[in-house]
């Protein structure tokens, strides 16, 4: 049964977007520290704290380590909460990360994707994000402004539900989303207040034998994040190991649950794909890109050409069974990959792309193409290029160059 | 690892301590234990103020201190501060 709820358009940039679905989602605490793409977040954040549009406590803090370690503690204490940052902010933050993940304290934070130095780059590319793919946060990466929208008001969801308890990070493409104006739907506040609800803790047994909600309270004290030795370390992380699968089924609920109110899908939450039923030919990409690749796709079909899209929207949990499925009857694969993996043969997506498909009855041709960092602009016709490619590898049924670079000068 | 330790489904949340800190025995991490010479031993208690681990208390009613090896670590903190040497660190 849907119940669309009447939406308003309003004209935002991804970033605007990230601070009204803040504002909108009953945020205790924002503690942040700027950086270029991901500032105008905490600008508009700040304003709306200056001008009491909402009670959000707004931490100004020295660093972006300081600004994830007071994410974790304020999460602890049972707020809700939210941060933003991007590139080397990242990176500073990279400890926090796995101590957040650690603590399973559901800390939503939007990533303004961009370069990592040196040399000194503020542009787009998923240096950053990728580099923290391990870090135990679950990853989700938007196409545009729209998206990045819906997906930061599912993340509360998917963060909080008593299966996952992990930090959630929503990835917008740095300037192509951040800053880039769109025209897009906006819930009711209202709405909006009764799909993300009051933050659900889990129930932890304490040393003072009391069943109590995971959080800090002075009436039921409990020892957050302890020393773990050799003998329980591991026991933990195969626990965080669990909740990330939880979390490919939650990612799927609740974003079913918000298409439901809202009217807005991307294809199941974990994977989007485009034209791919009866493809041949396929590229796999992660992000704003996609948009491009969709218009090339359409042109390629208007010719007859076999040509898809399957888009990772979800990159932790890896859905890998649903990579495997969508591209079951694929010929050749082309993923591309907005990041090195230095010495690595390939980029991380292509790796796990790859790696999903070993044990497919039909592997398909897989190629790699590096696209677009530090802002490098990937256009249509470079794209286009990528499914000709494809058609020649199927013609001569092999794969001579694995790694391929997108627009760099040779 | 004894076979009485948890599984990770049945360990806490993230580490949530189940047990009170008082029944964890840290003095089982020592090598060396301190053993004192009564004779040499002034009771001056500048070992109870260096313990770093509170594990030397002064008893009021016999009037004199006692080692809690429970929790002593066998740090030989006390031993190096005796400023009479009444304390010398053995092998367990």
């Amino acid at each position: 049964m849907k119940s669309v709820v009447k939406q308003e358009i309003h004209g935002l940039n991804g970033d605007e977007a990230v601070a009204l679905a803040v504002k909108q989602s009953d945020v205790d605490v924002v503690a942040a520290y700027p950086i270029t793409p991901q500032t105008i977040i905490v600008e508009k954040l700040s304003e709306y704290v200056a001008n009491g549009e909402i009670e959000t406590e707004y931490v100004c803090t020295e660093s972006e380590h300081s600004a994830m370690a007071a994410c974790l503690a304020a999460s602890a204490t049972g707020a809700r909460v939210f941060t933003a940052t991007a590139s080397a902010g990242l990176a500073l933050m990279h400890e926090m990360l796995f101590v957040t993940s650690g603590c399973r304290a559901p800390v939503v934070m939007a990533v303004a994707n961009r370069a990592l130095s040196a040399p000194l780059n503020i542009h787009g590319d998923h240096s950053d994000a990728m580099a923290e793919r391990d870090s135990g946060w679950i990853q989700i990466y938007a196409e545009n402004a729209q998206e990045v929208y819906d997906s930061m008001l599912q993340a509360f969801r998917i963060a909080e539900h008593l299966d996952v308890q992990l930090p959630v990070m929503v990835g917008l493409d740095g300037f192509t989303l951040s800053h880039t104006l769109e025209n897009m739907h906006i819930l009711p506040d209202a709405a909006v207040r009764k799909f993300v609800g009051v933050r659900q803790f889990p129930v932890v047994l304490t040393h003072e034998g009391k069943s109590v909600p995971y959080r800090l309270d002075p009436e039921n004290p409990m020892t957050m994040g302890p020393v773990a030795l050799p003998n329980y370390y591991f026991e933990f992380k195969r626990q965080q190991e669990e909740a990330m699968k939880n979390a490919l089924e939650v990612i799927q609920q609740v974003h079913d649950e918000y298409a439901q109110m809202g009217d807005r899908h991307y294809g199941d939450g974990l994977l989007d794909p485009y034209m791919l039923d009866d493809a041949e030919i396929a590229v796999v990409c992660v992000g704003s890109t996609a948009g491009t690749v969709k218009t090339v796709v359409d042109g390629l079909r208007a010719e007859g050409v076999k040509a898809g899209l399957l888009r990772i929207r979800t990159y932790r949990p890896f859905p890998d069974e649903g990579i495997a499925k969508a591209l079951e009857k694929v010929k050749a694969v082309a993923v591309m990959d907005r990041s090195m993996s230095f010495g690595g043969n390939g980029g991380a997506v292509f790796h796990e792309v790859r790696h999903t498909l070993y044990d497919a009855t039909n592997r398909p041709y897989i190629v790699n193409y590096i696209y677009g960092l530090g802002g490098r602009d990937t256009s249509p016709s470079q794209i286009r290029k990528i499914y000709e490619d494809l058609q020649k590898i199927l013609q001569v049924k092999r794969v001579e160059d694995h790694v391929r670079y997108v627009g760099l000068r040779e | 690892m004894t076979s009485k330790e948890k599984s990770w489904k049945e360990a806490s949340l993230a580490g949530v301590c189940w047990k009170s800190s008082m029944t964890y025995l840290t003095g089982d991490w020592k090598t060396f234990k301190p053993v004192r010479d009564v004779t040499k031993c002034t009771k001056c208690l500048l070992c109870t103020l260096f313990c770093p681990d509170a594990a030397i208390h002064w008893d009021p009613k016999k009037g004199d201190i006692e080692f809690d090896l429970n929790y002593c670590k066998g740090c030989g903190i006390c031993a190096n501060e005796c400023p009479t040497k009444a304390i010398v660190m053995k092998i367990e």
